[in-house]
């Protein structure tokens, strides 16, 4: 996935800037600019691309363009108005998606009974394709926003399940042993000792989930949407208009990135003791 | 029960057809550093278990009158708790005698004061913000010990609390050991298999073999003793054990 791999020096500079000292602050804050000098060089050359004809605007739209268009897209509220209702598509389904994966995930990672019961069903269904039960969606939830809310909420629920059941379930059985013997009750150590301890991999889960989330709009806006990014691009291409498909993708990059740079927040935040 | 802390009467544990303890008497008086040495898998940590009722699965008898605090061979430091919140953690209200309610460690600055407190009795005080992972192994063993004494044990159990140290931090380790019990006067069962820390340490030392007490010592020695004090005593303890030493003999 693009995202974690544009992600990963930036999170780099974020940790170093609050654990290092001032000065190694400075050095590590200013990026390396030899990594700019290729991206440039394509943007350059896709600018040239497009002038000199090789690239006809229907095929791809120069940047120069594009950025004309966003421009324009975002004044005109248009840009602003398809953002709000992908986000909310995402927002909602992602809630709904955490909210089941965290409590089966929770359910079967501390209940023997749960684990029976809970696993066996999860584990099957998450081999299907989910991104292939769009046609039973539309056929169950119709073409508003439900299926593409349900899709998402499926997306996100898989890695959260799996990675908050692992987690729990790896807990150091010395740690709990430790609180058992300073008299702790079994609520008392799910707070001091479980949870926290399955708190690193639910964190991984809910990246991983995140970026699902957003594959899934996609997918999910692609089909049918009547408002939204999705919407915007494939009205686009109804009137070969590259530039606005463009502008479109760079605003799902723009949310996918964003989204993880807010978990690479909350990771930073609580996951200090780590380093 | 008056004038003992614990009390063990004919404890049997099985692990399916073995039998790991066998009709075990003990009693340990309030107070009495107890040194317990034996081979390995002779039951010296089930015993332990057992006193620190991680291990109810027993039969016959075993009381200890008061709270009990135990040491692990491992620190076992919540990672993700700093040093003095790890040492709160004794405080729960099952435990500590002289702290309110739970929430009295968990958030509010008397549970710190304590905390530091206990720290600063295993020279630790100004590392009460770390984190366990900036720890070495003696100073990670050092918060471990004022997580078990924070809450005024009645029985202080040490389950080879110096095993993964290395020999000079051990050292240390035995001063400082010595110095808390004789400032706070728990009872002590310290299980180890380094005849020499027991005979150091301890006002008894026992010999558990075949599932019982096969040997008992009482060092007279004053303190802090020296490693040549009980040379007699350490022969015949290593005898028990099934070694013998050139050294000594």
């Amino acid at each position: 996935m693009s995202v974690s791999t544009l992600g990963a020096p930036a999170r780099a500079d974020v940790v170093e800037q609050t654990e290092s000292p001032p000065e190694r602050r400075k050095s590590s804050r200013l990026p390396d600019l030899r990594r700019w000098i290729s991206p440039l060089a394509i943007v350059v050359l896709w600018q040239l691309a497009c002038e000199s004809g090789l690239l006809p605007p229907d095929k791809l739209s120069s940047p120069w363009t594009v950025l004309q268009t966003g421009v324009q897209l975002a004044s005109t509220g248009e840009l602003g108005d398809a953002f709000v209702v992908s986000t909310t598509r995402v927002g909602v389904g992602f809630v709904v998606g955490a909210a089941i994966g965290l409590g089966l995930g929770v359910v079967a990672g501390l209940s023997r009974w749960g684990d029976y019961l809970v696993d066996p069903p999860v584990q099957m269904l998450r081999t299907l394709p989910f991104l292939g039960l769009i046609p039973l969606f539309i056929l169950w939830f119709g073409i508003g926003e439900e299926p593409k809310i349900a899709l998402v909420a499926l997306g996100v629920a898989f890695p959260l399940y799996l990675n908050v059941h692992s987690g729990i379930r790896g807990v150091d059985s010395h740690l709990v042993e430790a609180t058992v013997a300073l008299g702790y009750t079994r609520t008392e150590r799910l707070v001091h000792v479980v949870l926290p301890s399955a708190l690193p991999n639910t964190l991984v889960g809910l990246r991983q989930s995140l970026g699902v989330a957003w594959l899934s709009l996609i997918v999910g806006e692609q089909v049918n949407a009547s408002s939204g990014l999705g919407y915007l691009i494939n009205n686009a291409r109804e009137f070969l208009r590259t530039d606005v498909i463009v502008v479109g993708l760079v605003v799902y990059a723009a949310l996918g990135l964003a989204t993880d740079a807010i978990v690479r927040l909350v990771e930073r935040r609580a996951l200090r003791w780590r380093a | 029960m008056a004038g003992v802390t614990v009390s063990v009467r004919g404890l049997t544990k099985r692990f399916g057809e073995r039998a790991v303890l066998r009709g075990l008497d003990l009693e340990i008086a309030p107070g009495e550093f107890v040194a317990l040495l034996g081979r390995s898998g002779s039951g010296k940590s089930t015993l332990l278990k057992v006193l620190a009722g991680l291990d109810t699965d027993v039969t016959g008898e075993a009381t200890v009158d008061g709270q009990v605090s135990v040491a692990f061979q491992q620190p076992r430091l919540l990672p993700w708790r700093r040093v003095w919140r790890n040492v709160v953690l004794g405080l729960h209200p099952a435990g500590g005698k002289n702290v309110g309610n739970k929430h009295v460690g968990d958030t509010n600055t008397a549970g710190r004061d304590v905390a530091v407190k206990a720290l600063s009795e295993v020279r630790l005080a100004d590392h009460a913000d770390a984190w366990p992972r900036t720890l070495s192994g003696g100073e990670a063993q050092r918060v471990s010990l004022a997580r078990a004494l924070v809450r005024e044990p009645d029985l202080l159990l040490l389950d080879e609390p110096f095993g993964a140290l290395d020999a000079l931090t051990r050292l240390a380790m035995h001063r400082l050991v010595e110095d808390l019990w004789q400032r706070h006067r728990p009872s002590v069962l310290l299980v180890t298999h380094d005849v020499d820390e027991a005979l150091l340490l301890a006002d008894r030392v026992l010999v558990l073999d075949e599932g019982h007490i096969a040997a008992e010592y009482r060092l007279t020695h004053a303190r802090p003793r020296q490693l040549s004090d009980h040379i007699d005593v350490r022969a015949r303890v290593l005898g028990d054990l099934g070694v013998t030493d050139r050294a000594t003999a």
